[in-house]
């Protein structure tokens, strides 16, 4: 076959339009999707099994089906219910950018959630129990000493969570979102040129990646600069 | 409870402490004076950290009673924490904060508990950073000091807490022989200073002269107790004979 390089100059500028609806879902998912993950995550260390349990049973769901149901779930499902179309939510759900940017929260804070325990797990027991040994509460033990660690050692996996959340941005397209992946879908519509069309999204993808891997590699080597022998 | 003038800081009564089926404590009755040094010695496993443990809550005792300063150990948050402020505690692993410099690790706890100033903390961290010979590492983190300024600061992180009893788990185990000295020296000075302590430590040069009583505990008993003379020269249980023997091969 015989590559059509106007094609591709002229489709990348196309959409690069929707880079900015892209970066959008990403950021707002990726914002809310943690404040829910740490509520999740309080949740399942609390100890109490009213709270243990529903956080649980969230993540097991969220975790085990694919983003692509729970976006249809919520934009075609929801609003066959009469109480989530008289509800304070309905402003949101009745617009496809509403239900992406919640999916995508949603199924974000599963995941982050996971994340987030593995980090505070990864925490050496030993400086919880120096830390009960000065008096500290339980409370306090969290807040200044497990915490701040789980932190740093949460990054990596959270980063890599992050990077699946821009590529799943592009599952918004399935509901008349018109984010990069949409606008290649209504280029390839007109053109019947798959390949030229998503081979360069994939190639603006993949920069996206690479960006976001660096900034959390940075942030990375920031949070860990205490570990290095040498001042 | 005062016989001949002395103050029991630390008492413990029949106490036992189970992992499950395995009893780790059997029965273990024990009184520490004020200012008084007690060694505790034994084969791995005999339960010594447990020991000392459940006198910070650390671990819970599961039979008898454990008193602090007159003050019982129960399930009581409350109590629990005021036993705490007065007990200081050294890990064999150190356990300082990774992510906080030396003087941040000395003064959090005065901060958050005692709700010290700041400027007040740091200057009581500063004190006892000089106490322990490293004042000029109060800005560095944790991992840029050898294991025995590391354990130093460890201690002097307990000692900012001005605490009535000292707690020692094998705090010179995990460390490089040259390092053992810089840090029992510390622990030396603290007992001629005063304080009370209870060490577990199989340095027995460091018991020898500055314990007042060693106890020797195997399979979680109390097996031998005495001062170090009598305990070193005249032992009188065949387990401690055993154990005496194979410490000083080594
Ligand atoms: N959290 C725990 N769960 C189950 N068993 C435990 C636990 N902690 C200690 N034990 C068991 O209790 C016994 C006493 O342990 P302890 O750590 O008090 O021994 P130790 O005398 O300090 O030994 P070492 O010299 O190795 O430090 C051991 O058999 C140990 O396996
Ligand atoms: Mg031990």
């Amino acid at each position: 076959m015989i590559v059509d390089f106007t094609l591709i100059t002229d489709s990348i500028p196309k959409m690069l339009m929707g880079i900015g609806l892209t970066v959008e879902l990403m950021i707002v998912s990726a914002v809310l999707g943690t404040v829910l993950a740490i509520v999740l995550l309080l949740m399942r260390i609390s100890g109490l099994w009213y709270l243990v349990w529903p956080s649980v049973s969230y993540i097991y769901v969220f975790r085990g089906t694919p983003i692509l149901v729970q976006i249809f779930i919520i934009y075609y499902g929801l609003p066959q219910f009469e109480v989530i179309r008289d509800s304070i939510f309905w402003p949101i759900l009745r617009e496809p950018y509403g239900c992406a940017v919640v999916a995508l929260s949603l199924n974000t804070g599963a995941y982050v959630s996971e994340i987030l325990r593995g980090g505070i797990l990864g925490v050496d027991r030993g400086l919880g129990e120096a830390g009960a040994a000065l008096g500290l509460s339980v409370r306090q033990r969290f807040i200044h000493i497990t915490t701040p660690i789980a932190i740093r050692l949460a990054i990596p996996a959270y980063s890599n969570d992050i990077v699946s959340l821009m590529k799943s941005t592009a599952l918004a397209s399935t509901i008349t979102l018109l984010d990069m992946m949409g606008i290649a879908r209504t280029i390839v519509a007109e053109t019947f040129a798959p390949y030229e069309v998503f081979i360069s999204l994939a190639v603006i993808y993949i920069i996206m990646t690479f960006f976001i891997q660096k900034g959390f590699g940075r942030f990375e080597k920031h949070m860990s600069r205490y570990l290095k022998k040498e001042a | 409870m005062t016989e001949n003038g002395q103050q029991p800081v630390i008492v413990l009564e029949n106490v036992d402490k189970h992992f499950g089926d395995f009893q780790a404590l059997k029965n273990i009755n024990l009184t520490v004076n004020r200012g008084e040094r007690l060694v505790v010695c034994g084969p791995s496993g005999s339960g010594k950290s447990t020991m000392i443990r459940c006198i910070n809550r650390l671990e819970e005792h599961d039979g008898g009673r454990i008193f602090v300063n007159g003050k019982e150990l129960t399930g009581d948050v409350k109590d629990i924490d005021a036993v705490r402020r007065e007990v200081g505690m050294v890990f064999q692993s150190f356990n300082l904060f990774p992510h906080l410099t030396v003087v941040k690790n000395l003064m959090l706890a005065p901060k958050l508990v005692r709700k010290a100033g700041k400027a007040e903390a740091r200057e009581t961290a500063m004190r006892f950073l000089e106490r322990v010979r490293i004042p000029e590492q109060a800005d560095k983190y944790p991992a840029q000091l050898s294991g025995g300024q590391q354990q130093r600061v460890a201690i002097a992180r307990a000692l900012c807490m001005n605490p009535e009893v000292m707690l020692f788990d094998e705090p010179t185990s995990a460390l490089d022989p040259e390092m053992i000295s810089e840090v029992l020296d510390v622990m030396v000075d603290l007992a001629k200073d005063g304080m009370t302590m209870i060490c577990v430590t199989h340095e027995m040069g460091f018991a020898r002269s500055v314990a007042d009583q060693i106890l020797f505990m195997d399979a979680g008993e109390i097996v031998e107790m005495g001062p170090p003379k009598t305990f070193f020269d005249q032992p009188k249980n065949e387990r401690t004979k055993l154990f005496l023997s194979q410490i000083i091969q080594h």
